[in-house]
């Protein structure tokens, strides 16, 4: 009787160690907070009905997705594995409060805007997330590009939402006219309701993208 | 099988002593403390001044004709009187005066709330003692739906309405001769009526509600004390 072997294949793909590079650019695409790990979905639904508000809450989760990650690759080796996420939380809340001031100081109509949204960036998943699974665990350097990639790749999915809504929803791009005075604008885009539809588009086409890269990919292999 | 003694294949992991894990987290604390102390004290003197500048920006949209304006709070002998640098009073009335006319009185400007048809609605109007009706009103803060209850401070048709709205106290100086109500677009007759926004009646009759309270309360104590605001100047 004979067996034919299987060729055995692993659980895992193999990777190759990612150069620094790839650490930058896979928050950008490959691995984008928004579209593909889908976390931080509260700010993402609630403050993208404006350009800029997505603007800000963006460039407020990248300074403080930064900042706590070279806090925390910083002390990785010091803070004893019980205490790390009250550690975490901690450093992250500093940087949250000092991003708050400065908004503030910079501009009071786009804080209040924003309401709340800004403290809760406190609890946004996708900061702790890439404390306890990337900083905690890797050189400062690397932190610091794993951070800023992560952080472009929220604020450009947070544009992508923002700007379909203010479009389509207020007539307007950053406060700017689009369509002239006779366009009746889709008042449900920047209601709660039109930030579902249009992040469920959004995922539809990444989604569909992804599908058909992974079908050219076995069609050439 | 419950009796049975559970044998780890590895040693548990060894603890860190308490001593370190509260030392490193006094050390996370102190460093956090020291960064928010020191983005405050840069941070503040810039948000006061933009917290006055909100302020004083409002205040002269309400009341057109104003070039700068003084804060008055009422005293427990029920009078006014000017409030002191530094002081917060929870009543504070913004007498705004022309600097181009001898420093005349213009107008007061009122802060008043009350709910809408998503929490609460924080609004500034001026009053005009001399006309006796309110010539201006500025939403401050509100969470109306937006394209439909939002419209109370963006709507130029609706804002129209509080140009010249009629408050005049009667002969006692106590109560209000024409009740401020609302009436539906294009009903309005009389100058102490406020046209409704079609499609958001809820907010329009939140606003009409929070400027009937107000005024009702406050605008005796005003008119008892005009001497005192004029000379406030």
């Amino acid at each position: 009787m004979t067996t034919q072997e299987e060729p055995l294949t692993p659980l895992l793909p193999r990777t190759e160690p990612p150069s620094d590079m790839d650490t930058f650019i896979k928050g950008l695409w490959r691995d984008n907070p928004v579209f593909v790990q889908v976390l931080g979905m509260c700010p993402v639904l609630a403050v993208t009905n404006t350009v800029i508000n997505s603007v800000v809450m963006g460039l407020a989760t990248t300074f403080v997705l930064l900042m706590s990650s070279i806090f925390v690759s910083t002390f990785r080796k010091v803070i004893p594995k019980q205490v790390r996420i009250a550690s975490f939380i901690l450093i992250i809340a500093t940087f949250v409060t000092m991003a708050d001031y400065v908004i503030q100081a910079v501009s009071l109509e786009v804080h209040q805007s924003l309401g709340a949204f800004i403290s809760l960036i406190v609890v946004n998943c996708l900061i702790l997330g890439r404390a306890e699974a990337f900083s905690s665990k890797n050189t400062i350097g690397k932190s610091m590009l794993d951070a800023v990639g992560m952080g472009v790749g929220f604020t450009f999915s947070l544009l992508c939402l923002g700007v379909v809504r203010e479009v389509l929803g207020n007539g307007t791009f950053a406060g700017v006219s689009v369509f002239g005075p006779q366009f009746e604008p889709w008042v449900v885009m920047i209601l709660p309701g039109g930030a579902f539809f249009v992040l469920g588009a959004w995922l539809l086409l990444f989604n569909w993208m992804r599908e058909r890269k992974k079908q050219q990919e076995e069609v050439f292999a | 099988m419950a009796n049975e003694p559970t044998s780890f294949p590895f040693p548990p992991p060894e603890e860190p002593s308490s001593v370190k894990m509260i030392a490193v987290m006094g050390s996370v604390g102190l460093i956090a403390s020291i960064l928010l102390v020191a983005t405050f004290q840069l941070t503040s003197p810039q948000i006061a001044r933009n917290k006055q500048a909100q302020l004083e920006a409002a205040v002269l949209e309400v009341l057109p004709g104003a070039t700068y304006f003084k804060p008055f709070s009422p005293t427990d002998a029920g009078g006014l009187a000017a409030v002191a640098e530094g002081d917060t009073p929870d009543l504070t009335f913004y007498v705004g005066y022309d600097s181009l006319n001898a420093n005349a009185l213009v107008g007061v400007a009122i802060e008043a709330q009350g709910q809408g048809y998503a929490d609460v609605i924080r609004i500034l109007y001026g009053y005009d003692p001399a006309c006796e009706c309110v010539v201006g009103m500025k939403v401050l803060e509100s969470k109306e739906t937006p394209g439909l209850g939002d419209k109370i401070g963006l709507d130029p048709a609706f804002l129209s309405n509080f140009e010249a709205l009629d408050v005049t106290l009667g002969p006692d100086g106590e109560t209000l001769v024409n009740e401020v109500i609302l009436v539906k677009q294009g009903a309005k007759t009389e100058t102490w009526q406020i046209e409704a926004i079609t499609g958001a009646t809820i907010s329009s009759q939140a606003i009409t509600d929070i400027i009937w309270t107000s005024t009702q309360a406050l605008l005796p104590l005003i008119q008892n004390n005009l001497s005192t605001l004029q000379e406030g100047s």
